[in-house]
Protein backbone atom coordinates (compact mmCIF):
# COMPACT_ATOMS: atom_id res chain seq x y z
CA UNK A 1 0.00 0.00 0.00
CA UNK A 2 2.74 2.23 0.87
CA UNK A 3 4.61 1.39 -2.32
CA UNK A 4 1.75 2.85 -4.56
CA UNK A 5 1.15 5.75 -2.86
CA UNK A 6 5.14 6.50 -3.30
CA UNK A 7 4.51 5.44 -7.04
CA UNK A 8 1.78 8.13 -7.26
CA UNK A 9 3.28 10.97 -5.76
CA UNK A 10 6.54 10.05 -8.39
CA UNK A 11 3.15 10.34 -10.74
CA UNK A 12 2.47 13.88 -9.46
CA UNK A 13 4.64 15.70 -11.96
CA UNK A 14 4.05 14.34 -14.88
CA UNK A 15 0.44 14.81 -14.44
CA UNK A 16 0.88 18.29 -13.73
CA UNK A 17 1.91 19.34 -17.17
CA UNK A 18 -0.52 17.06 -18.76
CA UNK A 19 -1.63 19.66 -21.04
CA UNK A 20 1.50 20.13 -23.10
CA UNK A 21 1.93 16.21 -23.24
CA UNK A 22 2.07 14.87 -27.01
CA UNK A 23 -1.02 12.42 -27.16
CA UNK A 24 1.25 9.60 -28.05
CA UNK A 25 2.95 10.16 -25.04
CA UNK A 26 -0.20 10.87 -23.13
CA UNK A 27 -1.70 7.52 -24.11
CA UNK A 28 1.77 5.71 -22.83
CA UNK A 29 1.52 7.59 -19.70
CA UNK A 30 -1.72 6.35 -18.87
CA UNK A 31 -1.13 2.93 -19.61
CA UNK A 32 2.01 2.23 -17.65
CA UNK A 33 0.77 3.88 -15.05
CA UNK A 34 -2.80 2.31 -14.49
CA UNK A 35 -0.62 -1.63 -15.44
CA UNK A 36 1.67 -0.94 -12.86
CA UNK A 37 -0.73 -0.24 -10.44
CA UNK A 38 -2.61 -3.32 -11.48
CA UNK A 39 0.75 -5.47 -11.67
CA UNK A 40 0.62 -4.85 -7.71
CA UNK A 41 -2.94 -4.92 -6.59
CA UNK A 42 -4.35 -8.56 -5.97
CA UNK A 43 -7.61 -7.48 -5.30
CA UNK A 44 -7.76 -6.02 -8.69
CA UNK A 45 -6.51 -9.11 -10.22
CA UNK A 46 -8.47 -11.61 -8.48
CA UNK A 47 -11.48 -9.41 -9.81
CA UNK A 48 -12.48 -6.70 -7.75
CA UNK A 49 -14.37 -4.09 -10.44
CA UNK A 50 -15.38 -1.99 -7.84
CA UNK A 51 -11.38 -1.11 -7.49
CA UNK A 52 -11.20 -1.67 -10.83
CA UNK A 53 -13.55 1.00 -11.55
CA UNK A 54 -11.69 3.34 -8.99
CA UNK A 55 -8.85 3.22 -10.66
CA UNK A 56 -10.50 4.13 -13.78
CA UNK A 57 -11.93 6.90 -12.13
CA UNK A 58 -8.96 9.06 -11.34
CA UNK A 59 -6.68 7.97 -13.58
CA UNK A 60 -8.87 7.53 -17.06
CA UNK A 61 -12.04 9.68 -17.22
CA UNK A 62 -10.05 12.57 -16.91
CA UNK A 63 -8.54 12.16 -20.25
CA UNK A 64 -11.63 11.18 -21.98
CA UNK A 65 -14.48 13.32 -23.45
CA UNK A 66 -17.79 11.19 -22.66
CA UNK A 67 -19.75 13.92 -24.45
CA UNK A 68 -18.72 13.57 -27.68
CA UNK A 69 -18.44 9.82 -27.14
CA UNK A 70 -22.16 9.88 -26.29
CA UNK A 71 -23.06 11.97 -29.18
CA UNK A 72 -21.24 10.04 -31.49
CA UNK A 73 -23.37 6.98 -30.47
CA UNK A 74 -26.18 8.41 -30.37
CA UNK A 75 -25.87 9.76 -34.21
CA UNK A 76 -29.20 12.10 -35.06
CA UNK A 77 -30.61 10.93 -32.29
CA UNK A 78 -28.48 13.31 -30.27
CA UNK A 79 -30.07 16.71 -31.26
CA UNK A 80 -33.68 15.60 -30.37
CA UNK A 81 -32.20 15.33 -26.83
CA UNK A 82 -33.11 18.04 -24.53
CA UNK A 83 -29.75 19.25 -22.90
CA UNK A 84 -30.79 18.00 -19.42
CA UNK A 85 -31.31 14.34 -21.57
CA UNK A 86 -27.87 15.31 -22.84
CA UNK A 87 -26.62 15.53 -19.78
CA UNK A 88 -27.78 12.25 -18.09
CA UNK A 89 -26.89 9.97 -21.35
CA UNK A 90 -23.56 10.87 -20.84
CA UNK A 91 -23.35 10.25 -17.69
CA UNK A 92 -25.24 6.66 -17.80
CA UNK A 93 -22.86 6.05 -20.78
CA UNK A 94 -19.29 6.94 -18.93
CA UNK A 95 -20.63 5.01 -16.11
CA UNK A 96 -21.46 1.84 -18.56
CA UNK A 97 -18.03 2.01 -20.18
CA UNK A 98 -16.27 2.44 -16.75
CA UNK A 99 -17.78 -0.87 -15.58
CA UNK A 100 -17.66 -2.32 -18.89
CA UNK A 101 -13.82 -1.62 -18.46
CA UNK A 102 -13.26 -2.62 -14.55
CA UNK A 103 -14.21 -5.86 -15.89
CA UNK A 104 -11.31 -5.72 -19.16
CA UNK A 105 -8.54 -4.22 -16.57
CA UNK A 106 -9.98 -7.60 -13.90
CA UNK A 107 -8.87 -9.52 -16.61
CA UNK A 108 -5.29 -7.55 -17.44
CA UNK A 109 -2.37 -10.29 -16.99
CA UNK A 110 1.57 -9.69 -18.51
CA UNK A 111 0.25 -7.81 -22.07
CA UNK A 112 3.08 -6.60 -24.15
CA UNK A 113 2.31 -3.14 -25.11
CA UNK A 114 3.95 -1.76 -28.54
CA UNK A 115 2.78 1.78 -29.60
CA UNK A 116 3.10 2.69 -33.29
CA UNK A 117 5.07 5.72 -34.16
CA UNK A 118 2.27 8.98 -34.12
CA UNK A 119 1.09 10.38 -37.78
CA UNK A 120 0.61 13.21 -37.23
CA UNK A 121 1.54 17.16 -37.79
CA UNK A 122 2.53 19.07 -35.30
CA UNK A 123 -0.90 21.67 -35.79
CA UNK A 124 -3.05 18.56 -35.78
CA UNK A 125 -6.30 18.96 -34.05
CA UNK A 126 -6.98 15.36 -34.10
CA UNK A 127 -4.93 12.33 -34.19
CA UNK A 128 -5.15 8.62 -33.74
CA UNK A 129 -2.83 6.52 -31.33
CA UNK A 130 -2.13 3.11 -32.56
CA UNK A 131 -0.84 0.33 -30.37
CA UNK A 132 -0.40 -3.56 -30.53
CA UNK A 133 -0.90 -5.27 -27.53
CA UNK A 134 0.27 -8.88 -27.26
CA UNK A 135 -2.07 -11.03 -25.81
CA UNK A 136 -0.41 -14.42 -23.69
CA UNK A 137 -1.56 -17.63 -25.25
CA UNK A 138 -2.16 -16.25 -28.19
CA UNK A 139 -0.04 -15.18 -30.69
CA UNK A 140 -2.11 -12.82 -32.86
CA UNK A 141 -1.49 -9.04 -31.68
CA UNK A 142 -4.78 -6.87 -31.02
CA UNK A 143 -4.84 -3.48 -32.38
CA UNK A 144 -5.88 -0.60 -30.28
CA UNK A 145 -6.09 2.88 -31.72
CA UNK A 146 -7.17 5.72 -29.79
CA UNK A 147 -8.97 8.76 -31.58
CA UNK A 148 -7.98 11.92 -29.85
CA UNK A 149 -8.83 15.63 -30.04
CA UNK A 150 -6.99 18.64 -29.27
CA UNK A 151 -8.61 20.60 -26.11
CA UNK A 152 -8.05 23.52 -24.14
CA UNK A 153 -7.35 21.19 -21.44
CA UNK A 154 -4.50 18.98 -22.95
CA UNK A 155 -5.67 16.11 -25.52
CA UNK A 156 -9.10 13.97 -24.79
CA UNK A 157 -10.12 10.36 -26.28
CA UNK A 158 -13.16 10.40 -27.74
CA UNK A 159 -13.21 6.75 -29.17
CA UNK A 160 -10.99 3.54 -28.77
CA UNK A 161 -11.05 0.54 -31.27
CA UNK A 162 -9.97 -2.67 -30.24
CA UNK A 163 -8.89 -4.80 -33.56
CA UNK A 164 -10.94 -2.62 -35.62
CA UNK A 165 -14.33 -2.17 -33.16
CA UNK A 166 -14.99 1.16 -32.08
CA UNK A 167 -16.20 1.65 -28.18
CA UNK A 168 -18.66 4.14 -29.52
CA UNK A 169 -20.14 3.18 -32.96
CA UNK A 170 -20.81 -0.14 -31.96
CA UNK A 171 -23.11 1.37 -29.99
CA UNK A 172 -25.28 3.29 -32.13
CA UNK A 173 -27.68 0.73 -33.50
CA UNK A 174 -28.72 -0.47 -29.65
CA UNK A 175 -29.14 3.32 -29.39
CA UNK A 176 -31.03 4.23 -32.20
CA UNK A 177 -33.35 1.02 -31.74
CA UNK A 178 -34.31 1.98 -27.98
CA UNK A 179 -35.18 5.46 -29.05
CA UNK A 180 -36.91 4.51 -32.51
CA UNK A 181 -38.87 2.32 -29.74
CA UNK A 182 -38.99 4.13 -26.40
CA UNK A 183 -37.84 7.49 -26.70
CA UNK A 184 -34.50 8.83 -25.47
CA UNK A 185 -35.96 8.36 -22.26
CA UNK A 186 -36.49 5.03 -22.58
CA UNK A 187 -32.64 4.77 -23.82
CA UNK A 188 -31.70 6.98 -20.40
CA UNK A 189 -33.79 4.33 -18.34
CA UNK A 190 -32.22 1.23 -20.28
CA UNK A 191 -28.76 2.34 -19.27
CA UNK A 192 -29.47 3.00 -15.65
CA UNK A 193 -31.03 0.06 -15.25
CA UNK A 194 -27.88 -1.66 -17.04
CA UNK A 195 -26.10 0.18 -15.00
CA UNK A 196 -27.70 -1.27 -11.50
CA UNK A 197 -26.70 -5.00 -12.51
CA UNK A 198 -24.60 -6.62 -10.38
CA UNK A 199 -21.41 -6.58 -12.66
CA UNK A 200 -20.66 -10.31 -12.36
CA UNK A 201 -23.86 -11.36 -13.00
CA UNK A 202 -23.79 -14.01 -15.95
CA UNK A 203 -27.37 -13.75 -16.90
CA UNK A 204 -27.45 -11.34 -19.77
CA UNK A 205 -30.15 -10.86 -22.21
CA UNK A 206 -30.38 -11.95 -25.59
CA UNK B 1 -19.84 -29.04 -40.80
CA UNK B 2 -19.55 -27.94 -44.39
CA UNK B 3 -23.21 -29.18 -44.41
CA UNK B 4 -24.21 -26.91 -41.58
CA UNK B 5 -23.11 -24.16 -43.44
CA UNK B 6 -24.43 -24.47 -46.40
CA UNK B 7 -28.26 -25.32 -44.88
CA UNK B 8 -27.91 -22.23 -43.01
CA UNK B 9 -27.06 -20.45 -46.32
CA UNK B 10 -29.83 -21.95 -47.98
CA UNK B 11 -32.48 -21.10 -44.77
CA UNK B 12 -31.23 -17.88 -44.54
CA UNK B 13 -31.77 -17.44 -48.30
CA UNK B 14 -35.08 -18.72 -47.89
CA UNK B 15 -36.53 -16.76 -45.23
CA UNK B 16 -34.99 -13.56 -46.69
CA UNK B 17 -38.82 -12.86 -47.95
CA UNK B 18 -40.61 -13.05 -45.05
CA UNK B 19 -38.73 -11.81 -42.67
CA UNK B 20 -39.06 -8.46 -41.21
CA UNK B 21 -36.55 -5.43 -41.25
CA UNK B 22 -34.95 -4.50 -38.41
CA UNK B 23 -32.68 -1.10 -37.25
CA UNK B 24 -29.73 -2.26 -39.17
CA UNK B 25 -30.12 -2.70 -43.11
CA UNK B 26 -26.81 -5.02 -42.87
CA UNK B 27 -29.54 -7.51 -41.25
CA UNK B 28 -32.84 -7.54 -42.73
CA UNK B 29 -32.78 -11.32 -41.35
CA UNK B 30 -32.56 -9.95 -37.49
CA UNK B 31 -35.21 -12.32 -36.67
CA UNK B 32 -34.04 -15.55 -37.93
CA UNK B 33 -30.66 -14.54 -36.66
CA UNK B 34 -32.14 -13.69 -33.58
CA UNK B 35 -33.15 -16.81 -32.94
CA UNK B 36 -29.95 -18.65 -33.75
CA UNK B 37 -27.97 -16.37 -31.43
CA UNK B 38 -30.16 -17.44 -29.08
CA UNK B 39 -29.80 -21.39 -29.78
CA UNK B 40 -25.60 -20.42 -29.92
CA UNK B 41 -25.83 -19.01 -26.69
CA UNK B 42 -27.58 -21.99 -24.95
CA UNK B 43 -25.17 -24.19 -26.71
CA UNK B 44 -22.26 -22.22 -25.97
CA UNK B 45 -23.36 -21.93 -21.90
CA UNK B 46 -24.86 -25.72 -21.73
CA UNK B 47 -21.51 -26.85 -23.75
CA UNK B 48 -18.86 -25.46 -24.62
CA UNK B 49 -18.15 -22.22 -21.89
CA UNK B 50 -18.09 -24.83 -19.07
CA UNK B 51 -15.39 -27.10 -21.18
CA UNK B 52 -13.27 -24.04 -22.27
CA UNK B 53 -13.12 -22.91 -18.45
CA UNK B 54 -12.47 -26.65 -17.28
CA UNK B 55 -9.74 -26.68 -19.92
CA UNK B 56 -8.28 -23.31 -18.58
CA UNK B 57 -8.47 -24.78 -14.89
CA UNK B 58 -6.87 -28.04 -15.70
CA UNK B 59 -3.87 -27.27 -18.15
CA UNK B 60 -1.33 -25.09 -17.36
CA UNK B 61 -1.05 -21.40 -19.53
CA UNK B 62 2.04 -23.00 -21.46
CA UNK B 63 0.44 -26.25 -22.73
CA UNK B 64 -2.71 -23.75 -24.02
CA UNK B 65 -0.39 -21.64 -25.54
CA UNK B 66 1.62 -24.51 -27.11
CA UNK B 67 -1.42 -25.89 -28.55
CA UNK B 68 -3.17 -22.62 -29.71
CA UNK B 69 0.16 -21.91 -31.29
CA UNK B 70 0.14 -25.29 -33.32
CA UNK B 71 -3.45 -24.77 -34.63
CA UNK B 72 -2.37 -21.48 -35.91
CA UNK B 73 0.80 -22.54 -37.57
CA UNK B 74 -1.56 -25.03 -39.45
CA UNK B 75 -3.58 -21.90 -40.19
CA UNK B 76 -0.88 -19.87 -41.49
CA UNK B 77 -0.60 -22.15 -44.57
CA UNK B 78 -4.01 -20.78 -45.87
CA UNK B 79 -3.14 -17.13 -44.04
CA UNK B 80 -0.20 -17.26 -46.87
CA UNK B 81 -2.23 -18.66 -49.63
CA UNK B 82 -4.65 -15.84 -48.97
CA UNK B 83 -1.62 -12.85 -49.09
CA UNK B 84 -0.59 -14.45 -52.57
CA UNK B 85 -4.57 -14.40 -53.64
CA UNK B 86 -4.47 -10.42 -52.71
CA UNK B 87 -1.49 -9.97 -53.95
CA UNK B 88 -0.01 -9.34 -51.35
CA UNK B 89 3.16 -11.22 -52.23
CA UNK B 90 5.59 -9.12 -49.59
CA UNK B 91 3.07 -10.50 -46.64
CA UNK B 92 2.66 -13.89 -48.23
CA UNK B 93 6.02 -14.37 -48.22
CA UNK B 94 6.18 -13.58 -44.70
CA UNK B 95 3.56 -16.15 -43.17
CA UNK B 96 5.10 -19.40 -45.37
CA UNK B 97 8.26 -18.19 -43.96
CA UNK B 98 6.18 -18.40 -40.30
CA UNK B 99 5.31 -22.03 -41.30
CA UNK B 100 8.84 -23.33 -42.42
CA UNK B 101 9.85 -21.30 -38.87
CA UNK B 102 7.92 -22.23 -36.56
CA UNK B 103 7.54 -25.38 -37.83
CA UNK B 104 11.17 -26.58 -37.36
CA UNK B 105 12.42 -24.52 -34.82
CA UNK B 106 9.14 -24.16 -33.07
CA UNK B 107 8.82 -27.99 -32.98
CA UNK B 108 5.52 -28.61 -35.06
CA UNK B 109 4.00 -24.99 -34.23
CA UNK B 110 4.26 -25.33 -30.61
CA UNK B 111 6.35 -22.71 -30.46
CA UNK B 112 5.52 -19.42 -31.92
CA UNK B 113 9.47 -17.83 -32.65
CA UNK B 114 8.28 -16.42 -35.43
CA UNK B 115 6.93 -13.43 -33.36
CA UNK B 116 9.51 -13.05 -31.54
CA UNK B 117 11.93 -12.41 -34.33
CA UNK B 118 9.87 -10.03 -36.12
CA UNK B 119 7.01 -11.94 -38.08
CA UNK B 120 3.72 -11.25 -36.42
CA UNK B 121 1.10 -13.68 -37.11
CA UNK B 122 -1.61 -12.05 -39.71
CA UNK B 123 -5.39 -12.83 -39.82
CA UNK B 124 -6.23 -13.51 -43.19
CA UNK B 125 -8.89 -16.13 -44.92
CA UNK B 126 -10.93 -16.85 -48.17
CA UNK B 127 -13.80 -14.39 -46.91
CA UNK B 128 -11.48 -11.53 -46.51
CA UNK B 129 -9.93 -12.26 -49.59
CA UNK B 130 -13.44 -12.31 -51.27
CA UNK B 131 -13.49 -8.96 -49.95
CA UNK B 132 -10.46 -6.95 -51.18
CA UNK B 133 -11.66 -8.55 -54.48
CA UNK B 134 -14.61 -5.88 -53.70
CA UNK B 135 -17.26 -8.45 -53.02
CA UNK B 136 -19.57 -7.09 -50.78
CA UNK B 137 -20.49 -8.46 -47.25
CA UNK B 138 -23.92 -9.10 -48.12
CA UNK B 139 -26.56 -9.74 -45.20
CA UNK B 140 -25.77 -10.42 -42.00
CA UNK B 141 -26.26 -14.15 -40.89
CA UNK B 142 -25.66 -15.86 -38.07
CA UNK B 143 -24.39 -19.57 -38.31
CA UNK B 144 -25.83 -22.34 -36.01
CA UNK B 145 -22.98 -23.46 -33.78
CA UNK B 146 -20.53 -21.42 -35.72
CA UNK B 147 -21.46 -17.92 -35.16
CA UNK B 148 -21.44 -14.48 -36.51
CA UNK B 149 -21.17 -14.16 -40.40
CA UNK B 150 -22.36 -12.83 -43.99
CA UNK B 151 -23.48 -13.98 -46.94
CA UNK B 152 -19.86 -13.91 -48.44
CA UNK B 153 -17.84 -14.92 -45.71
CA UNK B 154 -20.37 -17.58 -45.51
CA UNK B 155 -19.07 -18.56 -48.39
CA UNK B 156 -15.32 -17.75 -48.12
CA UNK B 157 -15.96 -20.65 -44.80
CA UNK B 158 -16.68 -23.36 -47.34
CA UNK B 159 -13.42 -22.78 -49.12
CA UNK B 160 -11.35 -22.47 -45.42
CA UNK B 161 -12.96 -25.46 -44.50
CA UNK B 162 -11.57 -27.45 -47.55
CA UNK B 163 -8.20 -25.59 -47.40
CA UNK B 164 -7.89 -26.92 -43.64
CA UNK B 165 -4.84 -28.70 -42.42
CA UNK B 166 -6.82 -30.34 -40.12
CA UNK B 167 -9.63 -31.37 -42.98
CA UNK B 168 -6.85 -33.05 -45.31
CA UNK B 169 -4.08 -34.10 -42.82
CA UNK B 170 -5.64 -37.00 -41.64
CA UNK B 171 -7.80 -39.96 -43.08
CA UNK B 172 -9.05 -40.62 -39.26
CA UNK B 173 -12.65 -39.48 -38.68
CA UNK B 174 -11.75 -40.11 -34.61
CA UNK B 175 -8.32 -38.16 -34.90
CA UNK B 176 -9.61 -35.59 -37.19
CA UNK B 177 -12.77 -35.25 -34.94
CA UNK B 178 -10.56 -34.57 -31.71
CA UNK B 179 -8.46 -32.16 -33.42
CA UNK B 180 -11.35 -30.27 -34.74
CA UNK B 181 -12.82 -30.33 -30.80
CA UNK B 182 -9.75 -29.82 -29.59
CA UNK B 183 -9.38 -26.44 -31.83
CA UNK B 184 -12.29 -25.49 -30.65
CA UNK B 185 -11.90 -25.72 -27.36
CA UNK B 186 -8.78 -23.82 -27.84
CA UNK B 187 -10.33 -20.87 -29.45
CA UNK B 188 -13.37 -20.55 -27.67
CA UNK B 189 -10.91 -20.25 -24.09
CA UNK B 190 -8.87 -17.42 -25.72
CA UNK B 191 -12.24 -16.05 -25.53
CA UNK B 192 -13.40 -16.56 -22.62
CA UNK B 193 -12.21 -13.48 -20.56
CA UNK B 194 -13.66 -11.55 -24.07
CA UNK B 195 -17.27 -12.77 -23.30
CA UNK B 196 -17.58 -11.22 -19.32
CA UNK B 197 -16.17 -8.07 -20.45
CA UNK B 198 -19.06 -8.73 -23.57
CA UNK B 199 -21.76 -9.35 -21.21
CA UNK B 200 -20.81 -6.40 -19.38
CA UNK B 201 -20.90 -3.84 -22.03
CA UNK B 202 -23.60 -4.32 -24.25
CA UNK B 203 -27.60 -3.17 -23.59
CA UNK B 204 -28.25 -5.74 -26.22
CA UNK B 205 -25.80 -8.47 -26.90
CA UNK B 206 -27.36 -9.45 -29.98
CA UNK B 207 -26.30 -6.08 -32.09
CA UNK B 208 -23.84 -5.63 -30.10
CA UNK B 209 -21.69 -8.61 -31.27
CA UNK B 210 -23.77 -7.98 -34.41
CA UNK B 211 -22.45 -4.35 -35.27
CA UNK B 212 -18.90 -5.67 -33.54
CA UNK B 213 -18.38 -8.17 -35.78
CA UNK B 214 -19.28 -6.08 -38.60
CA UNK B 215 -16.88 -3.49 -38.09
CA UNK B 216 -14.24 -6.34 -37.09
CA UNK B 217 -14.35 -7.80 -40.64
CA UNK B 218 -14.36 -4.55 -42.78
CA UNK B 219 -11.26 -3.86 -40.35
CA UNK B 220 -9.89 -7.08 -41.43
CA UNK B 221 -10.45 -6.46 -45.40
CA UNK B 222 -8.84 -3.43 -45.08
CA UNK B 223 -5.85 -4.68 -42.65
CA UNK B 224 -6.07 -2.75 -39.94
CA UNK B 225 -6.53 0.69 -42.20
CA UNK B 226 -10.07 1.04 -43.32
CA UNK B 227 -11.57 4.42 -45.34
CA UNK B 228 -13.56 6.79 -42.87
CA UNK B 229 -16.96 5.59 -43.09
CA UNK B 230 -19.55 8.91 -44.39
CA UNK B 231 -21.96 8.65 -41.69
CA UNK B 232 -19.59 10.64 -39.25
CA UNK B 233 -21.48 14.12 -40.25
CA UNK B 234 -22.98 14.44 -36.90
CA UNK B 235 -19.81 14.41 -35.36
CA UNK B 236 -17.31 17.62 -34.91
CA UNK B 237 -15.05 17.98 -31.68
CA UNK B 238 -16.56 19.63 -28.74
CA UNK B 239 -14.42 22.57 -27.40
Amino acid sequence: MKNVLYFLLALLPALAQGQTVAPDVLVKTITDEVTAVIKKDKDIQSGDTRKAADLIESKIVPHFNFTRMTRLAMGRNWRSATPEQQKELASEFKTLLVRTYSTALTNYRDQQIDYKPLRAKPDDNEVTVKSDVKQSGSSQPVSIDYEMEKTDKGWKIYDVKVGGVSLVTTYRDTFASEVREHGVDGLIKALAAKNREPQSSKAGKS
Amino acid sequence: MVNRVCAALVLAGSLAGCATSGGNPADPLERVNRAVFAFNDVADKAVLTPVAKGYRAVLPGFVRTGISNFFSNLEDVWVSVNDVLQGKFQEGLEDITRVVFNSTFGIAGIFDFASDVGLPKRNEDFGQTLGRWGIESGPYIVVPLIGPSTFRDGFGLLFDYKADLVYWGTDSVPVRNSLYATRAISNRTNLLDASSVLEQAALDRYAFVRDAWLQRRRNLVYDGNPPRESDDSDDEPTK
